[in-house]
C-alpha cells in the first residue's frame, strides 16, 4: 500500500486514511501471505486497539513522531508480555519480562507491533530452514528461501504485511536475506545499537538491524534504534545523528572500492556480477573513483568467524537448562538427566552442532589451536580490512554469491556449502563495521540481486546517503 | 585432525546434550569435515599477533550507583517451568546416604 513512512505520514496529515485503516490492510495481507509462514504470531487485536488510539492522538496533535509507522519483530527480541522463543522449542512457552530500550524508543514514538516473526533457531543460519516452526517461504518465489536468519523478517517487510522489521545480524542475517527477497538490510556498527533485550548467540558480533523498503525509513528508524543505554556496558556512548537529515546525495567525488577476486570469481553467480559492474559503471559515469583493491583474506573470514560465533553461542546458551524459563524435559530423574535431556529434547540440530563445536574449540586441549587462533587472525583481518577502508569511502561487493536457492537445497549432508552463503557478509561482522544490502536488479528468473557496501565505524549517515544514491540509479 | 567417538562423548557430556547412535554419527562425521575445513587458518601467519578479545569501542562506562527496585520474585519466577513461592524447584540434587 505505502512504500515509505513519509507516504504514510502525508496521508495522515492529510486525513487521507486513519491508522486504524492502515493496520486492517496489513492484517489482510497477513492472512493473505499466511502459507509463506513468516508470523509466529499476529498482534491483531492489540495492534487494532492502538491503532484506535493514535488515531486519537493524531486528532488531538499528540502523536509521536512514528505514529501509523507498523513493524515486526523477529523473535529474538523483546516486547515485554509478549511470548519469545528464538524459533526454538526450548524456550516454549517463554513470555518476554521487559522490553528492548531499542524497540521501547520507538514504541514510545507511537510504533505499531503487529506480530512477532518466524527465523532461523537461536539466529543460526543462512536459509531460514532451521526453524523449529518450520521453513518460512520467500514471497518472491515461494519454492525458494527467504534466507536468513532474519527470513521471517525480510518476508514480511517485501510480502507488503508491514512497513519496516527489526531483526538481528551476526554474520549477515539481515542483509542476505534483505538481498533474497529485494529489500534493504541494514547492520550498523557493532555497539550502535544496545544488545540488551535481545537473545545473544555471539554477542562479540550481534547487533539489532533494520529491514526496510527503503534507505529513507532505515534511516528514520536508526535515529530510534541507536544510543546508550544503562543496561548495556558495550553500547557505543557517541551521539546519534539525525540519519534521516543527512541523506544528500554526495555531491564531491568518493572513492569506492570493489574486492578484485570477488568480482572474477567462479563461485559468485554471473548476473551477480554483472549487476555488481553495471552499478561500477554508473558510479563511473557520475564522475566517482571507482577501483579494484586487492583482499585475498576474504576467503578465511568464514572460517573464523565459525570458531569464534560457536565458541560465543555455546557460552551463551549454556542458560538453557530448563530451570528457570522454557522447556522442561518430562524425562529427568535428577539435575544431570534434567539438563541433558531438556537441551537435548529442546534444541534442533544446526544449535547442537554449533554448541559442540563450540564446546570443542574451548576445551582445554584445543582452546589455543582453534580459538586464539581464530582471534588472532580476527584481529589481522579487521586490521587489513582498516586498512583498506582508510583509502576509500567505501568498500562494494555483492551481498550474495548467489540468489535465493531452492528449499531443501542444503541438509546435514552439505552443511559447508550453506555456510558458503554467508561469504561475502561476514568480513564486515568479524570487524564489527556497518554494512548495508540494496537491491539492485533481478536475475534471469526474476530474483533479486543485493549489493553490499561497507564503511568505517560509526559513518552510518555517509553510508545511508551513499545506499540511497546508489538504489536511485 | 580427526576427532573420535570417545572426544564426541566427553564434548557432548561438557555441552550438556545426549545424542543416540544414528546422531553421535552424524555429529562425528559434520564435525570433523569442518575442523578438517578450519584448518586453512593454519596458512596465515601469526606469530607475534595479540588475540582480537573485544569489539566495543568503550572503555569503562561508569556511572554513579542509584538505588532501584530489584527485579520482583514473581516477574523472575514467571516463566519458571516448576517453581514454588520464592525458588525455582528442580530434582533433588543431594543423594541419600
Amino acid at each position: 500500500m505505502y512504500s515509505s513512512y513519509q507516504e504514510i505520514r502525508k496521508a495522515l496529515q492529510k486525513k487521507e486514511v486513519r491508522v486504524k485503516e492502515i493496520v486492517e490492510y496489513y492484517l489482510r495481507k497477513i492472512e493473505e501471505t499466511k502459507h509463506l509462514n513468516a508470523y509466529l504470531e499476529v498482534y491483531a487485536e492489540e495492534a487494532l486497539s492502538r491503532a484506535d488510539e493514535i488515531d486519537k492522538k493524531l486528532q488531538a496533535g499528540k502523536a509521536g513522531n512514528l505514529a501509523g509507522m507498523v513493524i515486526t519483530h523477529k523473535d529474538v527480541i523483546c516486547y515485554e508480555n509478549h511470548r519469545l522463543q528464538a524459533s526454538s522449542k526450548i524456550l516454549d512457552g517463554f513470555v518476554a519480562q521487559f522490553t528492548a530500550p531499542s524497540l521501547q524508543r520507538m514504541l514510545d514514538a507511537d510504533v505499531i507491533v503487529i506480530g512477532r516473526v518466524n527465523c532461523d533457531e537461536f539466529a543460526m543460519g543462512g536459509s531460514n530452514e532451521n526453524s523449529a516452526f518450520g521453513v518460512v517461504r520467500n514471497n518472491i518465489d515461494p519454492t525458494r528461501v527467504p534466507g536468513g536468519s532474519s527470513g521471517g523478517s525480510a518476508v514480511s517487510v517485501s510480502a507488503d504485511t508491514c512497513l519496516i522489521s527489526l531483526g538481528s545480524d551476526t554474520g549477515g542475517s539481515v542483509r542476505q536475506p534483505a538481498a533474497f527477497t529485494g529489500i534493504v538490510g541494514f547492520k550498523p556498527t557493532y555497539s550502535r545499537i544496545s544488545r540488551y533485550g535481545l537473545i545473544a548467540y555471539a554477542s562479540s558480533f550481534d547487533t539489532i538491524g533494520v529491514l526496510a523498503k527503503n534507505v529513507e525509513d532505515t534511516a528514520l528508524v536508526m535515529e530510534y534504534l541507536a544510543g546508550k543505554d544503562e543496561y548495556d556496558a558495550t553500547v557505543s556512548q557517541k551521539p546519534v545523528p539525525p540519519y534521516s537529515q543527512l541523506l544528500e546525495i554526495p555531491t564531491h567525488q568518493l572513492k569506492i572500492g570493489y574486492i578484485k577476486e570477488v568480482l572474477e570469481t567462479e563461485a559468485v553467480q554471473k548476473e551477480i556480477k554483472e549487476a555488481v559492474w553495471r552499478k561500477i559503471e554508473q558510479f563511473r559515469a557520475d564522475g566517482h573513483e571507482v577501483i579494484p583493491v586487492d583482499f585475498p583474506l576474504y576467503e578465511y573470514a568464514l572460517p573464523t568467524y565459525y570458531i569464534l560465533t560457536t565458541a560465543e553461542a555455546s557460552t551463551n546458551l549454556s542458560r538453557y537448562d530448563g530451570v528457570r524459563y522454557g522447556y522442561r524435559s518430562p524425562n529427568a530423574v535428577d539435575v544431570e538427566t534434567l539438563y541433558k535431556r531438556t537441551r537435548s529434547e529442546g534444541f534442533g540440530p544446526e544449535v547442537k552442532r554449533r554448541i559442540m563445536l563450540g564446546t570443542f574449540v574451548l576445551s582445554a586441549s584445543y582452546y589455543d589451536a582453534y580459538f586464539t587462533k581464530a582471534q588472532k587472525v580476527r584481529r589481522i583481518i579487521r586490521d587489513e580490512m582498516l586498512k583498506l577502508l582508510n583509502n576509500l569511502d567505501f568498500l562494494i561487493t555483492p551481498t550474495t554469491p548467489t540468489t535465493a536457492f531452492e528449499i531443501g537445497k542444503y541438509n546435514e549432508e552439505n552443511v559447508l556449502e550453506l555456510y558458503y552463503a554467508d561469504i561475502l557478509t561476514v568480513t564486515p561482522s568479524l570487524c564489527g563495521l556497518p554494512a548495508i544490502s540494496i537491491p539492485i536488479g533481478l536475475d534471469e528468473k526474476n530474483l533479486p540481486i543485493g549489493l553490499q557496501v561497507t564503511a568505517k565505524y560509526f559513518e552510518e549517515a555517509s553510508l545511508l546517503a551513499f545506499a540511497k544514491y546508489a538504489m536511485q540509479n | 585432525m580427526n576427532i573420535d567417538k570417545n572426544t564426541i562423548e566427553k564434548i557432548a557430556h561438557l555441552s550438556r546434550l545426549y545424542f543416540n547412535e544414528a546422531d553421535e554419527e552424524k555429529m562425528l562425521k559434520s564435525l570433523n569435515e569442518i575442523l578438517e575445513w578450519v584448518q586453512m587458518l593454519n596458512k596465515i601467519d601469526t606469530t607475534n599477533v595479540l588475540p582480537l578479545t573485544h569489539m566495543s569501542h568503550e572503555v569503562n562506562v561508569l556511572r554513579e550507583d542509584v538505588v532501584e527496585e530489584p527485579l520482583p520474585h514473581e516477574k523472575a519466577l514467571f516463566n519458571a517451568p516448576r517453581k514454588d513461592s520464592n525458588y525455582f524447584r528442580v530434582p533433588k540434587v543431594i543423594e541419600n546416604e
